[in-house]
């Protein structure tokens, strides 16, 4: 393929890229819209604001919810459908306090439960930015909620149990770096969005956050980040976490469903400053001691028949690459000896990934990642559950058996 | 712009360094292509030859243009296989390129034409549609476009040889239901349009027992014209 060409044009790139950076120095506004860019980037905007093959942020994705579909707004410029009318107190209102311009609620489902700790002269920066982009006309998609969901006022209640306003307050205790990863973390990186209980009010509480959940609609589980027998991190390498967030690959395990878009859209483009810092926060918020390890839900007789059949499929389909002993190839093919991810209680990740296979994200770090076949019309129920049982066990691997139905159960997950 | 055009930068420098650093350990999976897609060819076969299942395609040899469009269709969600719309969801364009151009570049022999299972009224049928058209109900020829020999041409227009009846008929009723489509002007879609269940039926058949051709390349880009445009070839 054109890979001179691609060469040729990289140089070409490179240089204007530094004329133009060149050119910037000095230029105030056009600071401020880069730093909102990136800010952007960091809030992972994108995601939800951008349809597939859409116009940038004119949004319209369809967001399912246990209530219903949401449709999210267009907050390019333009002034009739657009935010273009906007001025950055009615924008910052948004960010910090979840309310429109004209102090109607919005729904949670806009992460400003999270973005309320983000500061003023951030969420200014990101508004210069959102002005500096194409306008795009294009008239706000009507959710489809179902009553009585679609009543506003509901939001009040939800709001008094689960959302208290407040900038980010460091604290003075910890150092400057480890602020700065909690500030990320907790604020524009909406992390606890997905990574804490979500109860049936499709709330998340204080106490509980990051403390791991299934995320409701899309059947994934989005694991703890405190507990090191989840996604704890405490006794993972800085490198190896910096690893994971920036390139979606690391020696201690992978990224792959709403994890992969997290890393695609958003971590990959943190500086190596502000990747450190979250790493650092992360490690630091995993609780030392970790609790002891479950035991199995099954019958003795039927987990070791299972686990031995296991054994049978694994050799067979999946230790050229992950190794037969469960070593891996890492970062590219990841080691499933000692890895959390499939060891956790709930076994919905490690199922799904043997029925749906994945690619972690393709990034700057890891433009052309290695990538795993689905086995959902290769394997019975029965064998996913005996080698998603078997890898949970073996190698001093410290999970519990699964049985066919929860293999089953999860062959109609939703794949997007 | 500016954060776009430096991000394509850095993305290309990691394409061209990731070449280029050929040196291979012994703990780390061999930097190919060939392993990169391992998780294509269960269901497409290692050389992309294609599988006993009906409905996975071959890919081997087809216009590398044309795979790269349906990546990047089924990417987008404008084709829809869930298993490959996932797979795919989080892949950049120089990398599903790359895929593209690996299965383009490989040319395992075609497969042996399978017996019909239609009778030879309606074979006859799908050879009229294919070679000749029907001007009355406004169905260009399938060789019009496809090609005289049916090998396709380059960059954007796949041969038709070597696909299963199966597979052909599920394509047409796709276009027909608008869960495939192709970049605008969507050409099949106006043929397809045109064709009732049993012309479908008739050259999805007719193809199928088409002998494998002396030369199964699609010819150079221009080296016909088609009918009418087609978004898929850039004329
Ligand atoms: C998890 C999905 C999600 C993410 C991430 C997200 N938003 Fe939203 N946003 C929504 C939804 C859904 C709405 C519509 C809410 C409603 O109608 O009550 C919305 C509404 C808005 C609005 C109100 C616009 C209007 O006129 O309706 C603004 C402004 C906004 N988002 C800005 C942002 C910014 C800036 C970011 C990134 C820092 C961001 N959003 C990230 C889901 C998201
Ligand atoms: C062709 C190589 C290949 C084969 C064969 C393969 N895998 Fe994988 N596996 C991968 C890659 C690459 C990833 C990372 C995928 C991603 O991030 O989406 C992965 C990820 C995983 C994960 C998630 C690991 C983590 O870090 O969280 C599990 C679990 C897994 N594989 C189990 C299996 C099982 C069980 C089989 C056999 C039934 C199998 N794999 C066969 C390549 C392979
Ligand atoms: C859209 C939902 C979502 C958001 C937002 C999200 N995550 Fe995740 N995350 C997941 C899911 C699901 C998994 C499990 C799959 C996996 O391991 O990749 C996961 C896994 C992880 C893991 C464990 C990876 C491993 O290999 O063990 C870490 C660490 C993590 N997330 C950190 C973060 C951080 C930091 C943020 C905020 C910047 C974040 N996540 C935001 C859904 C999310
Ligand atoms: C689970 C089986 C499966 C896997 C895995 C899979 N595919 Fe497919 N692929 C299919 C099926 C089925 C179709 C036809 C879908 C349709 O009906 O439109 C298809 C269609 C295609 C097409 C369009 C072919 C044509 O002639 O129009 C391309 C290109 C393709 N796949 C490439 C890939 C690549 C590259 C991968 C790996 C990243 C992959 N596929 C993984 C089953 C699979
Ligand atoms: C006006 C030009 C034109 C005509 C006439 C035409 N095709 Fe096509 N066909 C195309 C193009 C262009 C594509 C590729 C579309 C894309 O990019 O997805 C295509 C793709 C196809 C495919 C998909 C192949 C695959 O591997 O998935 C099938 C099947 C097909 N055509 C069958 C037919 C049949 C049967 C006829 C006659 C009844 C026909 N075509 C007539 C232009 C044409």
């Amino acid at each position: 393929m054109g890979l001179k060409l691609s060469i040729a044009l990289l140089a070409l790139v490179a240089f204007t890229t530094a004329a133009r950076a060149q050119e910037k120095t000095g230029d105030k506004t056009s600071d401020i819209v880069a730093r909102g860019e990136y800010l952007a980037r960091a809030g992972d905007c994108t995601a939800c604001h951008t349809a597939a093959e859409g116009r940038l942020f004119a949004g319209a994705r369809p967001m399912p919810t246990p209530f219903g579909t949401i449709y999210t707004s267009n907050i390019t410029p333009d002034p009739e459908t657009g935010i273009g009318k906007w001025s950055a107190d009615d924008f910052y209102r948004t960010m910090h306090n979840g309310r429109f311009p004209d102090g109607g609620l919005i729904y949670p489902a806009m992460p400003f439960a999270s973005y309320t700790k983000v500061t003023r002269a951030d969420s200014d920066a990101i508004f210069a930015y959102l002005r500096s982009i194409p306008p795009v006309n294009q008239k706000n998609k009507p959710h489809e909620l179902r009553f009585p969901y679609d009543n506003r006022q509901l939001i009040l209640g939800w709001r008094t149990l689960f959302f208290s306003e407040g900038e980010f307050k460091p604290d003075p205790g910890k150092s400057a770096e480890w602020n700065r990863g909690a500030y990320l973390v907790e604020g524009l990186g909406h992390c606890g969005m997905c990574h804490s209980p979500i109860n049936a009010l499709g709330g998340t509480s204080q106490s509980d956050a990051f403390k791991g959940g299934l995320i409701p609609m899309q059947n994934w589980y989005a694991p703890s980040l405190t507990s090191n027998r989840e996604a704890g991190l405490g006794d993972w390498s800085i490198k190896d976490i910096t690893d994971l967030l920036q390139t979606g690959v690391s020696a201690r395990g992978v990224v792959y469903g709403p994890m992969a878009e997290v890393v695609h859209n958003s971590l990959q483009y943190l500086d190596d400053a502000d990747t450190k810092a979250m790493a650092l926060y992360l490690k630091g918020i995993a609780e030392a001691s970790s609790p002891p390890p479950a035991s199995s839900a099954l019958p003795n007789t039927e987990s070791s028949l299972l686990i031995s059949l296991g054994k049978t499929v694994y050799d067979k389909n999946c230790a050229s690459c992950h190794g037969t002993q469960g070593e891996g190839k890492p970062p590219h093919w990841p080691p499933l000896a000692n890895n959390q991810s499939i060891e956790m209680q709930s076994a919905v990740n490690p199922i799904r990934m043997v029925l749906n296979g994945g690619y972690p994200p393709g990034t700057k770090g890891n433009p052309m990642p290695y990538g795993m076949p689905p086995f959902a019309g290769l394997l019975s129920d029965n064998e996913v559950a005996a080698v998603v049982s078997y890898i949970r066990t073996a190698w001093g691997n410290r999970g519990t058996p699964v049985s066919a139905r929860e293999a089953n159960e999860l062959r109609s997950a939703p794949l997007n | 712009m500016f954060a776009r055009d430096a991000a394509l930068a850095a993305l290309l420098v990691c394409f061209a360094s990731f070449d280029g650093a050929a040196a291979q350990t012994a703990n780390q999976p061999p930097d190919t292509m060939a392993a990169r897609v391992e998780a294509c060819t269960p269901c497409h076969g290692n050389k992309g030859e294609g599988t006993s299942d009906v409905y996975f395609p071959r890919l081997a040899g087809k216009p590398a243009g044309y795979l790269y469009n349906q990546l990047l269709a089924f990417r987008g969600g404008r084709r829809k296989y869930p298993p490959m719309n996932y797979l795919l969801e989080f892949l950049p364009d120089p990398y599903l390129e790359a895929m593209a151009e690996y299965f383009a570049s490989e040319h395992p022999p075609l497969p042996q034409p399978a017996p019909s299972e239609v009778s030879k009224d309606v074979l006859a049928q799908g050879e009229l549609l294919a070679t000749s058209g029907d001007a009355n109900r406004s169905i260009p020829a399938c060789v019009s476009c496809h090609g005289p020999g049916l090998t396709g041409m380059q960059p954007g227009i796949p041969g038709l040889l070597g696909l299963r009846a199966a597979y052909v008929s599920a394509q047409l009723g796709a276009w027909r239901y608008g869960t495939r489509t192709a970049k605008s002007p969507d050409c099949m879609q106006l043929v397809a349009g045109h064709l009732t269940e049993a012309d479908v039926t008739a050259v999805a058949a007719w193809l199928a027992t088409r002998p494998a051709p002396a030369n199964p390349a699609p010819v150079p880009k221009g080296t016909y014209a088609l009918p009418f445009g087609c978004g898929s070839q850039p004329n």
